[in-house]
């Protein structure tokens, strides 16, 4: 079994790049959620995505986080700028930006996050503070076996699903199917 | 302290690896200084190489041979006036050359230039530099986006759908390199058990993947590594927006696409971004095909004297463009006005002649053999570039995405699939 | 400073899910409302991999599956967005309101 590894023997960056990290994400997830312009929010949600790959590199998962830039930083944020400049109107930008509900979505989101820190502070020694996976030198190999032997039902159905996406997408968009 | 910057230099691995921040430091600074030295000569290359394919002379007048012409215009640029249209986003305009800059120039921390001379070696190398590299797309749609006129528009949205494109044919061609990486056989047609063929991402790990099947993969199952070659070789190209797949920014169809409304120093950060792209995915073809550091035919012939022989190289190279400088010193007009000229010139060629010899030191010359062969390589792939540029006519938009989609990638996908069934076969 | 464990990434994430949360609720744009879907799947996925850590490479694995959902999701919600844009337009979801009483 994995040692258990003590609390000291963190390096002194780790503190520091965690804070500068889940700083960027959540203010770039504030931005997402303020901002008028469209394209500044595209912008600020690329900024939390780079962030959070940074994230996922501190836990030990480099495949995750290569993902995570290629597919969505790289792939899915184009595909919104496309569609943002494809049906960018004028008027939009002048129109309210919040609906009319947005007292009371804003009170039960809070109400939910009330839920949340109701739940992790009474179970705050439920996550105990052992690593199991310290080591990330053949991370990509154990998750390749992993994908292709344990999970390959499920892999194999996720590229059915991409498929079907693309072709939906492409009928959807399609001015004269 | 001291002992925190020595002790590194007794360790063989990367500074990434050792943890160590200080040489990390002077690694990336190495590093970022190199490339921007190698994009000012490329781009005098560049002019110089164009303009002799075209039987002219090209710049020859600021400094002998123009060789002082990047220096003239990068003045040139960062004097100019910045000129920003008038409704246009001033954030986005303003950070779009800044994220192009960054995606370009952050893959270079993964860049193999020895065994332990990369700035770190990740687990996932490759895998990072092709997702880095595809974030300056990011920065192209924002540039037309924010210029708030239609030709920039026009030109940001084919340029990156050409870009987005070639992506998925590259990719192909960089898994099919990549599935050679967990081969057993040795030799170009791996038969049997001869290496504990363990695939990896990491791009030294490539190399040393090459090295211990004792065949570049530009050779391995021979046509198909040469074929998944060819491939990327065209799909980078067009990565990088150069001839012949240039449409977006070519001059007489689009009034220079998306970097239209950027003047000055903005515009030479777009240059800069795309040159050092350049650079980027011609060290990726040259770790996954050609055998990164290795000197040609490491196999067969080996031995010291042809060690020796091929540790010349480095010094003969810059002995032999030393030579070159002299007979221009040579050639130069005998007229008082040319002397600047004639003296500058045989100082050129004393500082490259005093280098060739100083790369004949034997210390010199064992440190030195391995970033000499990789910059050679990625130095051929530069020329081969010009050299497209020169020769090709443009591809018209529609066929540049049927050749994207209809014929690269499924000769790539075809290469993948037979790469697989050799590799377990054989 | 206590060091940081799993509980430190588990709070971001629920900031993050929170945040996704009043930007589906709040805003009348289409877009920023697919994007705070956006935030909230990478919430999830911070959940996810924090816990791989743990207790073995399936949370990684999970949030594998769960980027690639999410880019289909992401191309089906913008070809959607781009049929309707054609026929009414307007980007405010308050006025998708044919089928009102």
């Amino acid at each position: 079994m994995q040692p258990i590894a003590q609390p000291g023997m963190q390096p002194v960056a780790t503190t520091f790049f965690f804070y500068f990290l889940s700083g960027l994400t959540l203010v770039s997830g504030v931005l997402v959620i303020t901002r008028k312009n469209p394209v500044h929010s595209a912008l600020a949600l690329i900024f939390g995505l780079l962030a959070q790959a940074g994230l996922y590199l501190m836990l030990y998962a480099p495949f995750v986080a290569g993902v995570q830039i290629i597919l969505y930083a790289g792939g899915i944020m184009v595909l919104f700028l496309f569609v943002i400049m494809l049906v960018n109107l004028e008027r939009s930008r002048k129109e309210e930006q919040f609906n009319k509900q947005w007292l009371v979505g804003l009170v039960a989101a809070v109400a939910l996050g009330a839920l949340f820190v109701v739940v992790y502070v009474k179970g705050k020694n439920l996550f105990p503070n052992h690593i199991a996976q310290p080591i990330e030198n053949s991370n990509t190999q154990q998750i390749g076996v992993m994908l292709y032997g344990q999970y390959m039902f499920a892999f194999e159905i996720a590229s059915l699903l991409l498929l079907v996406a693309i072709i939906g997408a492409v009928v959807m968009a399609k001015k004269r199917i | 302290m001291l002992d925190y910057v020595t002790s590194y230099l007794s360790s063989n691995t990367t500074p990434g690896q050792a943890g160590n921040v200080f040489w990390a430091l002077v690694y990336i600074m190495v590093v970022f200084g190199g490339v921007s030295v190698a994009v000012m000569a490329m781009n005098w290359l560049e002019r110089k190489a164009l303009a002799h394919f075209q039987i002219r002379l090209g710049p020859m007048r600021v400094g002998p041979h123009g060789l002082l012409q990047p220096i003239a215009d990068a003045i040139k640029l960062m004097t100019k006036e910045d000129i920003i249209p008038a409704e246009a986003d001033k954030f986005v305009f303003w950070i779009a050359p800044l994220i192009i800059l960054c995606a370009s120039f952050a893959v270079y921390i993964v860049v193999p230039f020895g065994p332990t001379h990369a700035i770190t070696d990740l687990n996932i190398g490759i895998l990072f530099m092709l997702g880095v590299s595809s974030l300056s797309v990011l920065g192209i749609v924002m540039a037309g986006w924010a210029s708030n006129s239609h030709y920039p528009l026009i030109g940001a949205l084919r340029s990156s759908a050409q870009m987005v494109s070639y992506e998925v044919a590259m990719g192909m061609a960089v898994v099919s390199a990549i599935l050679m990486t967990s081969l057993h056989g040795l030799g170009a047609y791996g038969v049997g058990v001869g290496t504990s063929g363990t695939g990896t991402l990491s791009m030294i790990g490539i190399v040393q993947a090459q090295q211990e099947q004792h065949v570049w993969f530009l050779f391995k199952f021979f046509p198909l590594g040469f074929i998944a070659f060819g491939i990327f070789a065209i799909a980078m190209v067009a990565e990088t927006n150069r001839a012949p797949f240039d449409l977006p920014e070519a001059e007489s169809e689009l009034t220079a696409g998306f970097h239209t409304e950027y003047s000055g120093l903005r515009w030479s950060l777009f240059m800069l971004g795309e040159y050092a792209a350049m650079i980027a995915v011609s060290s990726i073809a040259v770790t996954l095909w050609l055998g990164g550091w290795f000197r040609p035919f490491p196999n067969t012939l080996t031995g010291d004297t042809w060690d020796l022989v091929f540790s010349l190289f480095p010094g003969l190279t810059f002995l032999a463009l030393a030579a070159f400088a002299f007979v221009g010193v040579a050639r130069m007009p005998k007229h008082p006005y040319f002397r600047v000229q004639t003296i500058g010139l045989a100082g050129f060629g004393a500082v490259l002649a005093l280098i060739g010899l100083l790369l004949f030191a034997p210390p010199v010359r064992d440190r030195i053999q391995d970033i000499y062969w990789f910059v050679a390589k990625v130095g051929g792939f530069m020329y081969l570039y010009i050299w497209y540029r020169a020769t090709f006519p443009r591809y018209r938009f529609d066929q540049l995405m049927r050749v994207g989609w209809k014929v690269l990638l499924p000769i790539g996908i075809g290469v993948l699939i037979l790469t697989a069934v050799l590799g377990v076969v054989l | 400073m206590a060091p940081i464990g799993t509980l430190h990434y588990l709070v971001v994430a629920a900031a993050l899910f929170i945040l996704g949360v009043i930007g589906v609720v709040t805003r009348r744009n289409v877009i920023i409302i697919l994007m705070s879907i956006e935030l909230i799947l990478n919430a999830v996925n911070l959940n996810l991999v924090a816990f791989s850590r743990l207790w073995g490479l399936n949370g990684q694995v999970f949030a594998i599956f769960v980027i690639t959902d999410a880019a289909a999701e992401a191309a089906v919600g913008l070809g959607i967005l781009i049929a309707f844009f054609r026929n009414k337009e307007t980007l405010n979801v308050d006025e998708v309101d044919l089928l009102k009483w």
